[in-house]
C-alpha cells in the first residue's frame, strides 16, 4: 500500500513535471524568438532521424548540416548580425514520433526546417510545417509526395522518377537487357523506386523478368533469391534501407547468383562495404554527389573541409552523399534568409522560390513544384572495398 | 520451374525449417513446463548472434563457439530468474506481459548497445565453405543445419526420456505441487529447461545468421513469432512436435515464395496457426503426453 | 443526520471539484487552442494522448474486464484507420495520393463527413472482429494472445500488398488525410467514447463481463452465455479501437502499414499495464503519462555535459531503453499499476492527502 502510493504520487508528479515541461518548452521558444527580434539569434530546425531503421543515414545528413553550420555562423539582415543556432530533433524514422517532433519544431519558433532522410517522415511533418507557414527544405527525400501539393517543401536532392530512369538508363546502355525488380512490401521509398525502374525499362525496351517483394525485418532472402535465379535476370534492381542491402547482396552470391545488383541512393553508404565484404565487389548505384569529381569551388572547398571535420567527430573520411545534400540544404536556407531579409517564414519561402547559388551538388535552384532543378545522377560502384565513381548520367526533361 | 530451381527451394526450405526447428524447441520446453509464451526467446535468438560477433572479434571460431553458448545460457537462465520466478504465483496475464516486456527490452537494448544499423556476422570457414553441385550451390551450413538438428533433437530426446533429470523435468511438467512433493527442486529444473532452450536458440541462432550473415536488433523477432507458431502446430509441450512443425512452416514458406507469392508470406504462417487451432488445437503431436516436457 | 449530513457535504465537494476540473480542463484547452503556434508541442501531445488513451481504454475493456489476453489492437486500429483515412481524403486530391496505381473507380468519388467515416471505421473493425471472434474466441488465454496477434500481422500485410494498391494504396501510404481542426475535436470524440465505454462496463454488460473474467465456470452456471459476452467484449472493444485509429490518421495526417507493427500494441498494452488492468482511468492517466513521458525522457538521448564531462550512458536509444526498465519494473514490483482495479474518484484523492503515509508512519510508530 504504502510502495503504490508513493509509485502513484511519483507518477502523478511526473506526469505534471512533462506536461509543465512540453509546456515550458514551448513558452522556452517564445522566448527565443522573442530575443531574436531584439537583434541576434535565428533558429533553423533540423528534422532528422538519429535511431530507428534510418538512424545511421540521418545522422550522416546531420553532420553535414552542423558542419554548414559552422561554417556560415551568422547571417546579416538589415545591419543586424543574426547567429544561426540550430535546434535538433530526433523523428526515430516513425511517422507517430514524427509529427510530435515536428510539432515540437514548431513551438521552438523555428524560421526555416532542414529534412529529413527518409519521405515517410517528411511526408508526414509536411503538412504541419505548411500549417504554421514555415518552409521545409529536404536533403535526401527522393519520394515525389514530400514536395507535391506543399508549397512550403523544398528539397536539394533529385526525385524517385528520375533516380528509377537513370538506373534504367544505365542498365540499357550497358547491354543489360532483362531485369529483376525486388523490393520491401510497405516501404514507399523500395516500392516507389521499384515501380518507377520498371516503367522506364520496359519504356527502353528492356524485359522484367521477376519481382518480388520481401517483409520489414526479414533476414533470409534466400527462396526469393532463387526465383530470381531461375529467371536469370542480367540485373537485379533492389533499392532498399542499408539494413537489407548487405542481407540481399551475400545470399545472392552465394546462391551463386552473378547478375549485376543495382540500387539506389540509399547503398552509398560505408556499412553495406563493411558487411557485405568482397561480396559487395561490382554493385552499381546512382547518388547524388562524388568526392573525386568536385563540381565547383565550392565543393571542392567542402571536401577539404568537411573531411578533417569528419575525423574530428570519429567518422570515417569517406563523404556520404547525404552529408554534402545537407550541407546544400542548410546553403538554400542561408541563402534565402539572406535574400528575404527576414526571419519569417512566409518571406523566407518567397526568397527559397527564386534562390540560386553554387552547392556542393551542383548548381541548386527549386522549380515551382518545390524540387531542385538537377538533370544529373553519379554512379557509383564498388570496387576494392570502396565506392568508385563510374560515369554520370543526364536526362533530359 | 526447372528442376535445380526446385532441389534449390527445397535446400532454402529445409535448412531454414531446421533453424526454425531449433528454436521452436525453446519455445516447446518453457511453455511445456511453464505453460508461458516466451516472447523473449526470439531476442534471445538475436542476442546470441550479437554475442557471436564479439566473441569472433577476439577469438578464433572454436574457443567463440563454446563462449556464445555459455553467455546466451546465462541471459536465459537469468531471464528466467528476473522477470518470470517472481510472478509464479501471478495470474497468467502478468507473466506474459513481462515476457513481452523482457522482448522489448532486449530489442531496445541491442538498439541502444549495438546501433539499429546491421552488423556482419563473423564467418566461420569450415561452414561457410560453399559448394557446387550442377546449378546447386549452397554453403556447408546450409547441409549441416537440418543434420545437426536431428542429432541434437534426438540428444534432447534420450535425455528427456532416460535421464533423471529428464523425468524431473517431465514431472514438473505433469504437476508442479506433486513434483514437489516427489522431493525435485522446481526452480532448478525450470532453470534447466531456460538452459537447454537456450543453449538450442544459440545454436539456431549460430546456423541461422551464419547462413544470413547480418545481425540487426528486430531479427529476432520473426523468427521468434514464426518459431512459436511452428511450436503450436507441432502441438505444444512435445518435442518431435516442434520439430516437425518447424521444417514444415520453413518449408511451407519457402514454397509460397517459389510459387510467387511472397507478399503473403507471413501471412501464410498466420493462417497456418489459426487453422490449426481451429481443427486441432493440440497440434499434431499434442495427445502424446507422454513426450511432453 | 450526522453521517448523513457528512455524505451530502462530500457530496457537494465532489460535484464542485468534478465542476473545476471539467472548468480546468476546458480552460487549459481554451488556451492552448489560443495560442496554438506557440504551443503546438504540447497540443500534439495531448492529442496523441488522447487518441491512445480511447485505444487504451478499449484495449482493457477486453483484457481487464473481461480476462481475454488479446494483443489485435494494432490490427483493428489499422482497419479504422485506413477505412476513416480512405473516405476522408478530399476527393480533389485523391489523384496525386493514388500517385502510382490509380484508385479504385468504386471509391474514388466517394467523400464522406468524418464523424461518419470514423463510425464506419469503428464498424468495419467491429465486423473484422465479430467474424475472427467466431473461431479465436475459443481458444485459451495465451492461444489467444498468439493469433491475435497474428491476425493483426495478416491485417498489416493485406493493408500493404500491392494486389490491394487501388484501394490502400499499399506500400506508399496514404497522405492528405483532413487533421483535427481544434483541440477540443479530439478532446470530443475521446471524451464520447471512453464514456460510452463506462457506461458498457457499470451496466449488467460489463457485470457480465467481470463475471466472466473471475471464474468462467461460475459464470455459465450463473446462465451467462461465455462465447456471446466474450464475443460481445471483443467486438465492441474493435469498435473503439477502430475509432481511436481513425483519430490516429487524423492526428498523424498520413499512415502507412509500417505505423501499425507490434510495437504499437505493446505500446498500448504498456499504457495499460502501468494504468492499472481494469481500471478505466488508469488508462486515461496512463495514456497521458507514457505519451508526454516518451518525450519528457527526450533528453536521454542527447549527449549530457556535466562541467564539461560528457555522462557516458546517454546516447540515442536510452531513452527506449529506460522506457522499457519502467515496464519491468511496474510489472514485477507494483503489478496493479497506478490504479489498480479502482477508478479515480474524489474521496480517494482527498484521503489520499490527508493521511498519504499512513502506514508508514504507523510502522515508524511502532517501531519507536
Amino acid at each position: 500500500m504504502k510502495l503504490k502510493k508513493i509509485l502513484a504520487l511519483g507518477l502523478a508528479a511526473a506526469m505534471t513535471a512533462s506536461l509543465a515541461a512540453c509546456g515550458g518548452a514551448s513558452s522556452g521558444g517564445n522566448t527565443g524568438s522573442g530575443a531574436s527580434a531584439g537583434g541576434d539569434v535565428i533558429k533553423i530546425g533540423v528534422f532528422e532521424p538519429t535511431t530507428g531503421e534510418n538512424g545511421g543515414g540521418g545522422f550522416q545528413e546531420v553532420l553535414g548540416i552542423r558542419y554548414a553550420n559552422e561554417t556560415h555562423k551568422t547571417v546579416k539582415i538589415g545591419d543586424k548580425e543574426y547567429t544561426i543556432e540550430l535546434v535538433e530533433v530526433d523523428n526515430k524514422s516513425d511517422k507517430t514520433e514524427a509529427v510530435n517532433a515536428a510539432n515540437k519544431l514548431m513551438g521552438e519558433k523555428v524560421s526555416v526546417v532542414i529534412g529529413s532522410y527518409g519521405s515517410g517522415v517528411s511526408i508526414a511533418a509536411g503538412q504541419i510545417f505548411a500549417d504554421a507557414k514555415v518552409p521545409a527544405i529536404g536533403c535526401s527525400c527522393t519520394n515525389p509526395q514530400v514536395t507535391q501539393g506543399n508549397e512550403y517543401y523544398f528539397r536539394t536532392c533529385f526525385l524517385d522518377p528520375f533516380q528509377g530512369t537513370v538506373m534504367a538508363n544505365y542498365a540499357m546502355q550497358n547491354g543489360y537487357k532483362s531485369a529483376a525488380i525486388l523490393t520491401q512490401l510497405g516501404d514507399d521509398y523500395s516500392s516507389g523506386l521499384g515501380s518507377y525502374f520498371k516503367t522506364a525499362f520496359t519504356e527502353l525496351g528492356g524485359t522484367v523478368v521477376d519481382e518480388e517483394q520481401f517483409q520489414t525485418n526479414q533476414t533470409d532472402f534466400k527462396a526469393v533469391l532463387t526465383n530470381i535465379k531461375a529467371a536469370n535476370p542480367d540485373v537485379i534492381f533492389a533499392p532498399s534501407s542499408i539494413t537489407t542491402a548487405p542481407l540481399i547482396i551475400k545470399q545472392a552470391r552465394e546462391l551463386g547468383i552473378t547478375s549485376l545488383i543495382a540500387a539506389g541512393d540509399t547503398w552509398e553508404n560505408s556499412t553495406i562495404i563493411e558487411n557485405a565484404g568482397s561480396d559487395a565487389e561490382g554493385v552499381v548505384l546512382s547518388t547524388f554527389f562524388d568526392e573525386a569529381e568536385p563540381a565547383n569551388a565550392e565543393a571542392e572547398s567542402f571536401i577539404k573541409g568537411f573531411k578533417d571535420y569528419l575525423k574530428a567527430n570519429d567518422q570515417s573520411d569517406i563523404i556520404p552523399a547525404v552529408s554534402a545534400l545537407g550541407y546544400d540544404a542548410y546553403l538554400a536556407a542561408y541563402n534565402a534568409i539572406e535574400k528575404a531579409q527576414s526571419t519569417d517564414g512566409e518571406a523566407i519561402k518567397e526568397a527559397l522560390k527564386t534562390v540560386s547559388f553554387d552547392g556542393v551538388t551542383g548548381a541548386v535552384s527549386f522549380n515551382e513544384e518545390g524540387d531542385a532543378n538537377k538533370d544529373m545522377a553519379f554512379i557509383k560502384t564498388i570496387q576494392d572495398g570502396a565506392f568508385k565513381f563510374l560515369t554520370t548520367t543526364t536526362i533530359n526533361g | 520451374m526447372s528442376l535445380t530451381t526446385f532441389l534449390q527451394q527445397c535446400l532454402t526450405g529445409i535448412s531454414l525449417g531446421g533453424a526454425y526447428a531449433l528454436i521452436a524447441i525453446g519455445y516447446t520446453m518453457v511453455y511445456g513446463i511453464l505453460r508461458l509464451i516466451n516472447f523473449a526467446h526470439g531476442d534471445i535468438f538475436m542476442m546470441a548472434g550479437y554475442f557471436m560477433i564479439f566473441a569472433m572479434a577476439s577469438f578464433p571460431w572454436f574457443i567463440a563457439l563454446p563462449i556464445v553458448l555459455i553467455v546466451t545460457t546465462v541471459l536465459g537462465v537469468s531471464i528466467e530468474r528476473v522477470a518470470y520466478k517472481p510472478l509464479r504465483s501471478a495470474p497468467r496475464m502478468s507473466v506474459m506481459i513481462s515476457a513481452i516486456g523482457v522482448s522489448y527490452l532486449l530489442q531496445n537494448l541491442a538498439t541502444y548497445l549495438f546501433t539499429a544499423l546491421p552488423m556482419g556476422y563473423p564467418e566461420i570457414p569450415v561452414l561457410k565453405k560453399v559448394y557446387q553441385l550442377g546449378g546447386l550451390s549452397a554453403s556447408f551450413v546450409t547441409f549441416l543445419t537440418p543434420v545437426l538438428t536431428i542429432i541434437l533433437v534426438y540428444l534432447l530426446m534420450t535425455l528427456i526420456q532416460h535421464t533423471k533429470m529428464g523425468m524431473a523435468m517431465r514431472a514438473v511438467s505433469k504437476d508442479y505441487e506433486t513434483a514437489s512433493l516427489m522431493g525435485i527442486d522446481i526452480n532448478r529444473t525450470i532453470s534447466i529447461t531456460f538452459a537447454i532452450g537456450s543453449i538450442l536458440a544459440a545454436v539456431g541462432s549460430i546456423l541461422y545468421f551464419t547462413d544470413r550473415m547480418t545481425v540487426f536488433p528486430f531479427s529476432g523477432s520473426l523468427p521468434g513469432m514464426k518459431c512459436f507458431v511452428a511450436a503450436v502446430f507441432g502441438g505444444i509441450g512435445s518435442i518431435p512436435g516442434a520439430v516437425v512443425g518447424g521444417f514444415l512452416i520453413g518449408i511451407g514458406e519457402t514454397a509460397l515464395v517459389a510459387a510467387g507469392q511472397s507478399t503473403f508470406s507471413d501471412a501464410f504462417t498466420f493462417v497456418i496457426l489459426i487453422v490449426i487451432l481451429l481443427v486441432r488445437p493440440t497440434g499434431i503431436f499434442g495427445e502424446k503426453t507422454t513426450n511432453k516436457v | 443526520m450526522g453521517p448523513n449530513r457528512m455524505i451530502n457535504k462530500e457530496k457537494r465537494r465532489n460535484c464542485i471539484c468534478t465542476l473545476i476540473l471539467i472548468a480546468a480542463v476546458l480552460g487549459i484547452c481554451g488556451f492552448l487552442e489560443a495560442n496554438k503556434y506557440s504551443y503546438s508541442y504540447a497540443i500534439s501531445i495531448i492529442e496523441r494522448s488522447m487518441v491512445y488513451a480511447v485505444v487504451a481504454v478499449s484495449m482493457n475493456l477486453v483484457n481487464g474486464f473481461t480476462g481475454l489476453f488479446s494483443l489485435g489492437q494494432a490490427g483493428f486500429m489499422a482497419l479504422g484507420a485506413y477505412v476513416t483515412a480512405i473516405f476522408t481524403i478530399p476527393v480533389g486530391q485523391r489523384p496525386s495520393v493514388y500517385y502510382i496505381s490509380g484508385i479504385n473507380p468504386a471509391i474514388a468519388n466517394v467523400q464522406l463527413p468524418i464523424i461518419v467515416a470514423l463510425i464506419l471505421g469503428g464498424l468495419v473493425a467491429a465486423g473484422v472482429a465479430a467474424l475472427i471472434g467466431f473461431p479465436v474466441l475459443r481458444l485459451k488465454s495465451d492461444y489467444l494472445a498468439i493469433a491475435t496477434l497474428g491476425f493483426a500481422e495478416i491485417i498489416r500485410a493485406c493493408i500493404a500488398a500491392p494486389q490491394f494498391d487501388t484501394i490502400t494504396n499499399g506500400s506508399y501510404g496514404l497522405k492528405s488525410i483532413p487533421g483535427f481542426t481544434n483541440i477540443f475535436q479530439p478532446l470530443a470524440l475521446s471524451v464520447v467514447c471512453i464514456g460510452l465505454m463506462i457506461l458498457l462496463i457499470n451496466s449488467s454488460y460489463g457485470r457480465m463481463f467481470k463475471a466472466v473474467r473471475e471464474d468462467e465456470i461460475a459464470a455459465e452456471a450463473m446462465g451467462i452465455n461465455l462465447f456471446k459476452t466474450k464475443e460481445l467484449s471483443f467486438v465492441i472493444s474493435s469498435f473503439f479501437a477502430g475509432i481511436s485509429g481513425g483519430m490516429l490518421a487524423m492526428f498523424m495526417r498520413s499512415i502507412d502499414s509500417k505505423t501499425f507493427q507490434v510495437a504499437l500494441t505493446y505500446d498500448i498494452l504498456l499504457i495499460v499495464v502501468i494504468g492499472g488492468i481494469g481500471s478505466v482511468t488508469g488508462s486515461v492517466i496512463g495514456a497521458f503519462i507514457v505519451t508526454a513521458g516518451r518525450e519528457l525522457l527526450r533528453f536521454f538521448d542527447e549527449p549530457l555535459m556535466i562541467g564539461g564531462v560528457q555522462v557516458p550512458l546517454f546516447r540515442p536509444g536510452f531513452r527506449m531503453v529506460i522506457f522499457s526498465i519502467l515496464l519491468m519494473v511496474v510489472v514485477l514490483f507494483y503489478r496493479k499499476g497506478l490504479m489498480g482495479t479502482n477508478e479515480f474518484s474524489w474521496n480517494g484523492i482527498f484521503d489520499f492527502f490527508k493521511h498519504p503515509f499512513k502506514k508508514k508512519s504507523k510502522k515508524m510508530e511502532g517501531k519507536a
